[in-house]
């Protein structure tokens, strides 16, 4: 059921953009349709299951919109002035991170953003562990790197996600 | 109306800006992975202050661009991912500078995981 919901959520706010009107016309094919689509695909396809819709979640779904916009600024300026530096001063490395998160789309969440996060890549995944290339690496060991790339994002993820 | 196109002039600009530092960024690069890291993601933020741009220039598509940044912000980090991760599966070296390759370890057992 919550599956549905936000399926038919997702879909329908695909809709009124693409549309650009909050016409009655537009709105009610537009609810009809997603349904339609939602109940065909959420039945064999339970991606949102582990997502939580109380206030909380929801809350920290836009503290995380914010954080990630602010990451992505920071990690893009930065990685903007090691290009232009003459030196080139990078110090790269694949590092190896653990994660509490424990859904599947808790985990695709996280290493897409610490993917998207400039300085940073999601190389690989096993189990627990994320494989990340870390263009400066500052702490080899696992604790400290997991400190600095990932507990930033997890502790929104985990609310939102579980 | 003139502000707005004014700014998002602007702001397209320092998207441009961006995308220029990231294509640097890959000839400058020593290997691949360093590669993937400058020229996929660096572009993040200039593509998106570039759709913001086109949007505050003309209003009126403004949400479509915004359909369109959530389809990069969604379809970029994989495409990055998948390629690096390819990268490693057929033995790209790593360059001289790396410090830490804790992947070579765990690899070896299983390769699908």
């Amino acid at each position: 059921m919550k599956n549905l919901f936000i399926s038919v959520v997702l879909l329908l706010s695909v809709w009124l953009l693409l549309n650009a009107s909050l016409s009655p016309v537009v709105i009610v094919s537009g609810l009809i349709v997603t349904a339609i689509i939602a109940i065909f695909f959420s039945a064999r396809n339970p991606v949102f299951k582990d997502m939580k819709l109380n206030p909380k979640a929801i809350i920290y779904f836009f503290l995380y919109f914010f954080v990630f916009t602010f990451e992505l600024f920071k990690a893009n300026l930065d990685v903007a002035k090691r290009v232009i530096s003459p030196k080139l001063p990078i110090n790269p490395g694949i590092v190896e991170v653990r994660t509490r998160l424990t859904s599947k789309i808790g985990r695709l969440f996280l290493a897409n953003s610490i993917t998207l996060t400039p300085g940073t890549l999601t190389v690989d995944i096993k189990n627990d562990s994320l494989f990340i290339h870390w263009i400066d690496v500052s702490s080899t060991d696992i604790e400290g790197a997991t400190k600095k790339i990932v507990e930033n994002f997890e502790k929104y993820l985990e609310v939102i996600y579980g | 109306m003139e502000v707005l196109q004014i700014t998002g002039g602007f702001v397209s600009l320092i998207g441009a800006v961006f995308l220029f530092l990231g294509s640097l960024g890959i000839v400058r690069m020593p290997d691949s992975y360093n590669r993937i890291q400058t020229g996929t993601k660096a572009t993040t933020l200039g593509t998106l202050m570039f759709l913001i741009g086109v949007g505050l220039y003309n209003p009126s598509w403004f949400p479509k661009l915004i359909v369109l940044i959530f389809f990069i912000l969604f379809t970029n980090p994989v495409s990055s991912h998948v390629l690096a991760r390819a990268a490693y599966s057929i033995g790209t070296e790593l360059t001289k500078l790396t410090v830490v390759d804790k992947l070579k370890d765990s690899r070896g057992e299983d390769i699908d995981a």
